[in-house]
């Protein structure tokens, strides 16, 4: 693990922490710490967490499960957990694909897929570029950098309403700057209804994800040791080969992390594309979680509403596993 | 130490006081307290606050009278179903509620609504004060209505009499060859004029005239429960339809992208469109937009003509507001008293005059401000031309499908993709399959 | 050390680029919401054709904004205050303790953050629902039920990231406290958290920013009364109008608190994220 205990502010004593902090995931393997008897005082400000976490997060996943197996729909829903049982029928219907709906899902998949994929590849491109950019000083640095994390501090409802105003075909700064400034199509295009609705998801994301990319690199850049780029000069590297032989393998547990969490957030997002499409998302760019929330708020059937987002989640637990797995595995190579 | 202990009790301090606002948030917001009634209105005004300001003085008349209060909440369409499909699955529903007509059927099967049988209908004064057309869209048939009509809407060709005269057209188009044609000499590119106005982006607006034309072709959208919604004359009703922006061109393909009526309703107040077909209570729009309302003309939306087999004279679906009661309403009999004040003849003039909207009582009709050539022609056309959309569970789904598939195929159309029968035949099968899913 | 011209030339690209991708919508919000209402509704004009702050005092009028605002701060406060309870509480328990179930309850509650909110949404409701009608309680359409869901939302990340934070700090401080006879509580508060007051700052304006503006569960977790900004924002379009001006005014009216504050505590927040992310 390269890695270096972060600088703090206020006190000297964290100079003093030993070596790298323990990771809470890999907790369970290191030896127990000395430290306090059996107590139940851990388990009792431990408690409070649990019991919300319970509430909020553990139950509804249950009940969520439960849902998936009954024929929850108009007709049952006052009496919800009476509704009739059918077991995996929710489950049938969603993933046989030559039906419509299992067809439906796995485009709408498929249409995730894709614009997790190019999300996060944009976000980490784009936040490598500005990181690197910014990583000598020069005046105005720090205004730059300020600047640079407005999009992802501003409320997402906020910005992207922003966005739908300047997509708009006839009223929009985008169409007026694609066609009145640059004359690059004399049809204005759509970017909210048809097939260019895609690209237009896709670049409000990234506008509004990306500086978590630049903030987390930067972080992690800050943490490279100078005698490694020194080192580099003295070899005679250049500024590519620095990049590729100093910066980014010292970044890479940085980026480990990085891109896990990116993935999540683009493949669950909703905020973003419920916002800029309304309730009606274009076929184009109905990514999954519109696609649930349509299939149970728009259609009335909760029951195979619930099953698509339990398959959901086995699929993002998979992939999730995979990864970590996949990070082991390289780090013990 | 000192500041040490400063943070803690900081900390402390203020989750005590955020946990404290909770509270009393949590507190205030009690639902309906004591004796008030909860009404759920409808967006029928200009905005949520113009609805507000009609309705308060009309509720403490009502209060005045019977001394029950109704504590009002206005919500907006888009909010409205999901609301009150909350409500049907916790209980916690209001009192009294505004529903879209079309949406009776389906409501019904949720069995959250008081039955309005013989007996809780004479409450309101009787089946018989009710227009007959407007009692159609109150449940599916042969079960006690979930609701009764409250508000009456009916779709009409709006169109500009200026721009009229310009063309050259002597007057409104009858049959839907007369319609085109006069959209053809509307559309004027240069002046960056159209001859329609639609909202391409409204599955709502959509499925309505997916209905009205398919029925003009002689489709039926569902037999019995079954639905039927890529029947080839249902193809051909929505092709009637789309062929407006795709083949006539006379519909601005920037139309793909409203998804309500303030940008259709706004483009034809300034000129822009020489016509629209939207549902009466577009008059107190369009005079909020400032266009006079001797500028403009209303006529039923044109039919086919010939009709071709099967197809029948229709060019509107039985539009309007009911206005239905919980089932677990705390109060039934205040709320059924709210109910018969709604749909007193007396209040149906009032808000129905304020709205642009039809009364759904008959003695409402003595009233001069209920008579004139465009309240004659949507009573004409709820009288003779008008059919209730399907009054079938499933209802709510096919409008969304339904809706939906049309506004994708506008916005390819929009894109200047080819959109010819096969492309809307595909999409209505699609709509047809998931339907059928239960998706 | 002098770079070479072309890559000065390229940063400066970039950068350029860079800034006016982020600067646009930024330039819009800006300059619509003091542009009166004909500047919005017809083609876009980059300069306004009069300035007004006319939306800025009828944006409170359009929309009932003051109640959205009210609503909205009662609930991101309250969310983020408790969360950051929890969260301290938890991690100071995996940081100093080992213990049955600890490892377990990490895994669960980190991996509850993968899971999509569509899942919880529904269940959440009828669960809700439920709860209210057996118990007599008001979760549902409740500031009180909002609270409860959202300061979930940012346990799991406070949590860990703090972790990272309390094991960074030598456990001879708190040792040396328990040893003057202060309760492990004490030790926590007097001499741990005041330690880790940057990461303690990053976890509440985190847990803030996820409930301002949070919009899946306020759409069917609240009701008239208890609506919070990111749902009621949309309550611009009317029937008769697009207030687009007032629509970017509230916009930014509604971004500068949440703004201000990320910005102001970016620097605990990138240290937390190196703590946090930098370990694994």
């Amino acid at each position: 693990m390269s890695t270096t205990t972060p600088s703090r502010r206020g006190g000297g004593q964290a100079g003093a922490a030993p070596t790298g902090p323990l990771p809470p995931s890999a907790a369970g393997e290191r030896a127990p710490r000395r430290r306090v008897p059996r107590t139940w005082f851990p388990h009792l400000i431990l408690l409070p967490a649990l019991l919300v976490e319970l509430l909020v997060h553990v139950v509804p996943v249950l009940v969520g499960v439960f849902t998936s197996l009954l024929q929850l729909d108009q007709f049952s829903l006052r009496d919800w957990s009476a509704a009739p049982f059918v077991g995996f029928g929710n489950y049938a219907v969603v993933i046989d694909l030559s039906s419509p709906v299992g067809a439906d899902l796995l485009r709408s998949f498929g249409t995730t897929a894709l614009y997790s994929a190019l999300v996060v590849g944009l976000c980490w491109v784009i936040g490598l570029a500005a990181a690197v950019a910014l990583h000598p000083p020069f005046p105005g640095r720090g205004l730059l950098r300020t600047l640079f994390l407005v999009p992802f501090a501003l409320p997402a409802f906020a910005s992207v309403i922003t966005w739908n105003f300047m997509l708009q075909r006839d009223t929009g700064l985008v169409n007026s700057l694609v066609v009145d400034v640059l004359g690059l199509t004399g049809e204005r295009p759509f970017w909210l209804v048809g097939e260019n609705s895609f690209a237009s998801l896709v670049v409000v994301s990234v506008w509004r994800t990306w500086p978590f990319a630049f903030l987390t690199l930067t972080a992690g850049m800050q943490s490279i040791p100078a005698e490694l780029y020194e080192a580099a000069n003295v070899d005679g590297a250049g500024p590519w080969w620095r990049l590729r032989m100093v910066t980014l393998p010292m970044l890479r547990p940085v980026n480990a992390v990085l891109v896990l969490v990116l993935f999540l957030w683009s493949f669950n997002d909703f905020t973003t594309p419920f916002t800029l499409f309304g309730q009606a998302a274009p076929a184009e760019a109905e990514v999954i979680s519109l696609h649930v929330y349509n299939s149970s708020f728009q259609t009335w059937n909760f029951g195979l509403g619930s099953a698509m987002s339990v398959l959901l989640v086995l699929f993002l637990l998979a992939v999730s596993l995979a990864y970590t797995g996949f990070l082991r595995w390289r780090r013990d190579e | 130490m000192g500041p040490r202990r400063g943070v803690a009790a900081w900390t402390a301090a203020g989750v005590a006081v955020a946990l404290g606002l909770a509270g009393c948030g949590g507190s205030e917001d009690s639902g309906a307290a004591g004796a008030a009634l909860t009404y759920w209105a409808s967006n029928q005004g200009t905005s949520l606050d113009h609805d507000r300001q009609v309705l308060t003085p009309e509720l403490e008349k009502f209060e005045q009278r019977t001394g029950i209060s109704v504590e009002l909440e206005v919500i907006p369409w888009t909010d409205l179903q999901n609301r009150v499909l909350a409500a049907t699955a916790s209980g916690e529903g209001p009192d009294v509620v505004n529903i879209g007509n079309t949406w009776s059927a389906s409501l019904q099967a949720t069995g959250a609504f008081l039955p309005f049988d013989e007996q809780t209908i004479g409450r309101v004064g009787g089946e018989d004060r009710f227009l007959a057309s407007t009692l159609t869209s109150t449940g599916a048939e042969g079960r006690p209505p979930v609701a009764v009509p409250l508000y009456g809407l009916a779709y009409g060709l709006f169109y500009n009499k200026r721009l009229f005269a310009e063309a050259g057209i002597a007057q409104a188009p009858r049959t839907w060859a007369e319609f085109v044609d006069a959209a053809k000499k509307l559309t004027v590119p240069e002046k960056r004029q159209w001859g329609l106005g639609i909202m391409g982006a409204s599955y709502t607006e959509n499925a309505h005239f997916a209905f009205i034309f398919g029925r003009q072709n002689g489709a039926r959208p569902f037999e019995g429960d079954e639905p039927r919604l890529d029947s080839p004359q249902m193809v051909d009703g929505v092709s009637q339809y789309v062929d407006l922006l795709s083949t006539h061109r006379v519909v601005n393909p920037s139309d793909a992208e409203y998804v309500n009526d303030t940008q259709v309703v706004k483009d034809f107040a300034a000129g822009r469109t020489a016509m629209i077909m939207i549902q009466n209570y577009a008059t107190a729009a369009i005079r909020s937009n400032g266009m006079a309302d001797d500028a403009y003309g209303v006529a039923p939306i044109p039919v086919l003509d010939p009709l071709p087999p099967g197809g029948k004279k229709i060019s509107s679906h039985v539009a309007g507001i009911n206005v239905g009661v919980f089932a677990n309403s705390d109060d039934t009999e205040g709320a059924l008293e709210f109910v018969d004040f709604l749909t007193s003849t007396e209040e149906q003039k009032i808000l129905n005059g304020t709205w642009g909207s039809l009364p759904v009582v008959r003695e409402a009709y003595d009233d001069p401000r209920f008579r004139g050539p465009l309240i004659d022609v949507f009573q004409q056309v709820l009288a003779e031309s008008a059919e209730t959309m399907p009054m079938v569970p499933a209802e709510a789904q096919f409008e969304t499908l339904v809706g939906t598939a049309v506004k994708d195929v506008l916005a390819d159309a929009a894109s200047g993709e080819t959109v010819d029968e096969q492309v809307v035949e595909d999409a209505l099968a699609a709509a047809d399959q998931r339907m059928r899913a239960g998706g | 050390m002098r770079s070479p011209l072309w890559t000065r030339w390229a940063r400066g690209g970039v950068l350029v680029v860079l800034t006016l991708f982020v600067c646009a919508p930024l330039y819009v919000m800006a300059v619509s919401s003091v542009a009166p209402l004909r500047d919005v509704q017809g083609p876009f004009t980059w300069l306004p054709s009069a300035l007004t702050l006319e939306p800025f005092s009828q944006m409170w009028k359009t929309v009932p904004l003051g109640r959205y605002f009210l609503n909205s701060a009662v609930v991101a406060l309250a969310a983020t205050a408790c969360s950051l309870v929890l969260a301290v509480l938890a991690a100071y328990a995996i940081s100093r303790y080992r213990f049955r179930g600890r490892s377990g309850f990490l895994t669960t509650v980190l991996s509850t953050q993968m899971f999509p909110g569509i899942l919880f949404l529904l269940p959440l409701f009828l669960i809700y629902v439920t709860v209210d009608r057996t118990l007599g309680t008001e979760l549902f359409a409740t500031r009180t039920g909002l609270v409860v869901t959202y300061l979930t939302f940012a346990l799991p990340f406070s949590v860990w990231l703090l972790v990272g934070y309390f094991d960074s700090i030598p456990r001879e401080l708190d040792e040396a406290a328990l040893v003057d006879g202060t309760g492990p509580l004490g030790a926590l508060f007097r001499v741990v958290l005041p330690t880790a007051l940057p990461g303690v700052a990053a976890v509440a304006i985190y847990g803030f920013m996820t409930a301002w503006g949070e919009v899946l569960f306020a759409s069917v977790l609240t009701d008239d009364r208890t609506r919070t900004l990111a749902v009621g924002l949309r309550g611009y379009a009317t029937q008769s109008n697009v207030y687009w001006n007032q629509v970017m005014a509230a916009s930014l009216v509604v971004s500068v608190p949440v703004v201000l504050g990320f910005l102001l505590l970016q620097r605990a927040l990138v240290q937390g994220l190196t703590a946090g992310a930098v370990k694994s």
